[in-house]
């Protein structure tokens, strides 16, 4: 019998403990599958962020380690200090990346920190609860802006991809959507991608994943991926902001 | 000789520490303890700057001294702020070049010492304080000649031999 | 033996680290410990090290766990201000078991405070001012030599403990000058080395395990599991890591308790007192935490006050009175903000004090 299909090898056989419907499943399979298929299990360290995925380790099958609220950036360039060639990334989400380790992220990316970070858009804090993120739309409720985000109290939504593209470190910059097949297969390219200018030492590398979190929003699963692409999409726009000649 | 407890002062930029240091190098180098304790604070140019240096035969406790047996003095605010500090008989240089007022205490040794005056003549005044170290070495015999030459050719290694003959020169300028 | 040079504290400090088994040094500028910061810049590629500018404190200490993680020795140093940004970053440390040595330059606070010497975070780095049970090992110098010796010795510490070591100094240690020997350098340990030496390390899963470093456990069962064995730690280094120096208190009639700086000046007041024909000692706590209880059972009875002498309002008072338990009276002699006092103030806020008690 011919096989079409196996589980990545990355990715360890257990139950994760994310809602039904959230994204972050298929952003940590892709990861994985990427990391495989690239050959590194045996050399790839990780970095989990404080939110969600602060226990990605526990389905991640890498060499692991947690870090303290925003700070991954910071603990992933102590780990590229005395491991020169593994392959080492980040996974952040948006409380975590943008709101309280803005400083850590921009640092890393101005130095042009050989790692590649993936982040997690779903313009909320998940496991608080649901509260208001630097990334949650104007108009969107959260259990900290009920009224939905108002620009004169809580500014616009922030743009990260499109901050950190301005930083000449950051050498790779992409937007994806877990939303539907064709853009995950686009979201895996960039994935692709990142690792490989990682692996080239061209510095910095970076893949923001619009993704949804049914729970917090008040959707069912359908409804959520329905609402990430309406209105998500049109605020953060899809597409490449940077990516050096050797990968294209 | 069983302990000297020593305080220089000045404006920074005047080499005050550089005085201080050289004494507390050249002691160690005669096998003495020692201790040298710069005061710091925000980087200013033309701030003031001092330093305290104890020299020992016996492990020396607290670097800190509340009266001292050589004060040396660069400008005028540390003449006024620190002339009490001198213990009774014993020893005050006064940078004559710049302050033109004279010592108030009569029960201790006081030297003037034109430093900037006499390093000018020599071809820099930057070597004021280098004078300066001179009188203290030749007045008090607190170290000798021969280990802050020593010193010297150590700091000054790999210096132009006009910089290491002006300061060499200028050790020896005052009598 | 090595030559006798005359080194400043702030030098001495990295480079007794780099001979100690330093790698790697994450810094932030900040008064009074910049020589450091700078001495390492110049000295850690030359000599096989890595050193990083961090942007901040918080990413200072959490690249160095990044480090630690991932086995290799580092070094971090701040002074007071900086060492509170990095209390969570420690708390974290200790709940993960990684070994680290920091140094804390202190200066006076509270706040951004002054940048003279200062002993008032005796509480922050023996109390832990960041979250949880933990503890951490602190060591407080009072020479240049003493700083050496105990930097050289901080890396296979914190290694063999699997914990962060702290090394309190103050402004005034870290801007003296002192004739020191140095010793000679260890051999570090090679990042091919780590995987082997350090299985718990992230060195990657081909190392034939997988290595998860972390502080999460949700299950409270869990948690109080974990606590408790770092506890067993922490009992285990109270017996092993207490360390203290003790001068002529065997027939003191008063005693003073100070460490750092602070005792220095404290051994002068003593030859002064002895002078007058007052029978005077110390008791100087070289470990902060553990503190040195058992050197109070040597306190001998016909001791009248002892004094607990710092540059804070009466910090370290609270252990001397436990330590103490009641069997004399404490009394506290102190000037703080960046203050130190002179031999002279403390002999004669001595004399008064022990003229309560004759």
């Amino acid at each position: 019998m011919r096989t079409i299909f196996e589980p990545t090898k990355g990715m360890l056989p257990v139950d994760t403990s994310y809602c039904p419907g959230c994204t972050h499943g298929i952003a940590h399979r892709l990861i994985m599958e990427c990391v495989e298929e690239k050959g590194r299990l045996g050399d790839t360290l990780g970095v989990s962020p404080i939110g969600c995925s602060v226990v990605a380790h526990e389905f991640m099958n890498i060499d692991m380690c947690e870090s303290a609220h925003g700070r991954a950036p910071a603990v992933a360039a102590g780990l590229r200090r005395v491991h020169p060639n593994h392959l080492i990334f980040t996974y952040q989400g948006d409380g975590d990346l943008a709101s309280i380790g803005a400083a850590e992220i921009i640092h890393a990316a101005n130095r042009g920190e050989k790692f590649t970070t993936f982040f997690i858009n779903n313009a909320i804090y998940g496991m608080t609860g649901g509260q208001m993120a630097p990334t949650t739309l104007i108009g969107q409720k959260s259990t900290t802006s009920v009224e939905g985000r108002k620009k004169e109290v809580n500014g616009m939504p922030l743009r990260v991809s499109e901050l950190l593209a301005t930083i000449d470190g950051a050498v790779f910059v992409e937007r994806v959507a877990l939303n539907s097949p064709a853009n995950i297969r686009k979201a895996r390219r960039a994935v692709m991608k990142a690792l490989e200018v990682q692996e080239k030492g061209l510095g910095f590398s970076f893949v923001e994943f619009l993704s949804a979190c049914p729970t917090n929003w008040g959707y069912q699963p359908i409804d959520a991926l329905k609402w990430l692409t309406e209105n998500m999409i049109p605020y953060y726009p899809l597409g490449n902001l940077r990516c050096p000649e050797e990968v294209k | 000789m069983a302990t000297q407890k020593m305080f220089f002062s000045g404006f920074g930029g005047q080499g005050v520490l550089m005085i201080g240091r050289n004494i507390a190098y050249a002691a160690m180098l005669e096998g003495k303890e020692v201790t040298f304790l710069p005061s710091y604070g925000p980087e200013m140019r033309g701030g003031t700057a001092n330093c305290t240096v104890i020299v020992s035969d016996k492990s020396i406790s607290s670097p800190l001294i509340y009266e001292a047996d050589l004060v040396c003095v660069m400008n005028l605010p540390s003449l006024i702020k620190f002339e009490r500090m001198v213990k009774p008989k014993k020893f005050l240089f006064v940078n004559s070049s710049i302050i033109s007022q004279s010592a108030t205490r009569s029960d201790i040794q006081t030297a003037y010492v034109n430093a900037n005056e006499i390093a000018k003549g020599l071809g820099n005044e930057k070597a004021a304080n280098m004078v300066m170290l001179g009188a203290i070495v030749k007045k008090t015999g607190v170290v000798s000649f021969d280990s802050i030459e020593h010193v010297m050719e150590k700091t000054f290694a790999g210096k132009k031999q006009s910089v290491i003959d002006l300061n060499r020169n200028a050790l020896h300028a005052w009598d | 033996m090595s030559e006798r040079v005359l080194m400043k504290g702030n030098e001495a400090f990295g480079e007794a680290a780099i001979r100690g088994g330093c790698r790697y040094y994450v810094g932030y500028p900040i008064t009074p410990q910049n020589e450091l910061t700078e001495f390492m810049s110049r000295e850690m590629s030359k000599r096989g090290g890595k050193f990083v500018q961090a942007e901040s404190e918080l990413a200072s200490i959490n690249m160095a766990y990044g480090i630690a993680a991932a086995g290799g020795n580092v070094f971090v140093s701040s002074a007071s201000p900086g060492i509170a940004l990095m209390q969570e970053g420690l708390s974290f440390i200790c709940s993960a078991e990684l070994p680290l040595v920091a140094l804390n330059v202190s200066r006076g606070g509270p706040g951004i405070g002054g940048i003279q010497p200062g002993q008032a975070d005796y509480n922050q780095v023996t109390r832990g001012g960041g979250n949880g049970d933990y503890h951490i090992p602190v060591f407080a110098p009072a020479s240049i030599q003493e700083s050496i010796d105990m930097l050289y010795d901080a890396f296979s510490l914190a290694d063999e403990w699997r914990n962060p070591i702290m090394i309190l100094a103050d402004g005034m240690i870290g801007q003296m000058m002192e004739p020191v020997t140095l010793p000679e350098p260890k051999i570090p340990v090679s990042e091919a080395e780590i995987a082997i030496r350090k299985p718990w390390a992230l060195s990657g899963t081909k190392k034939g395990n997988r290595s998860v470093v972390k502080s999460l456990r949700m299950q409270p069962n869990d948690l109080e599991k974990h606590v408790e064995k770092l506890f067993e730690k922490y009992r285990q280094a109270e017996k092993e890591l207490v360390k203290y120096d003790t001068d002529r208190i065997e027939d003191a009639e008063v005693v003073f308790v100070s460490f750092g700086t602070t005792a220095r000046i404290v051994s002068e007041v003593i030859d002064m007192l002895t002078e007058d024909g007052i029978k005077a000692g110390l008791i100087r706590p070289i470990s902060l935490w553990p503190f040195p209880e058992e050197a109070f059972s040597k306190l001998n009875p016909k001791t009248k006050v002892v004094i607990s002498a710092e540059l804070n309002m009466g910090q370290m008072m609270t252990d001397v009175k436990a330590a103490v338990c009641g069997r004399f009276p404490v009394r506290l002699i102190n000037r703080t903000g960046g203050i130190i006092p002179t031999s002279l103030e403390i002999y004669e806020r001595a004399k008064k004090i022990l003229g309560e008690y004759r």
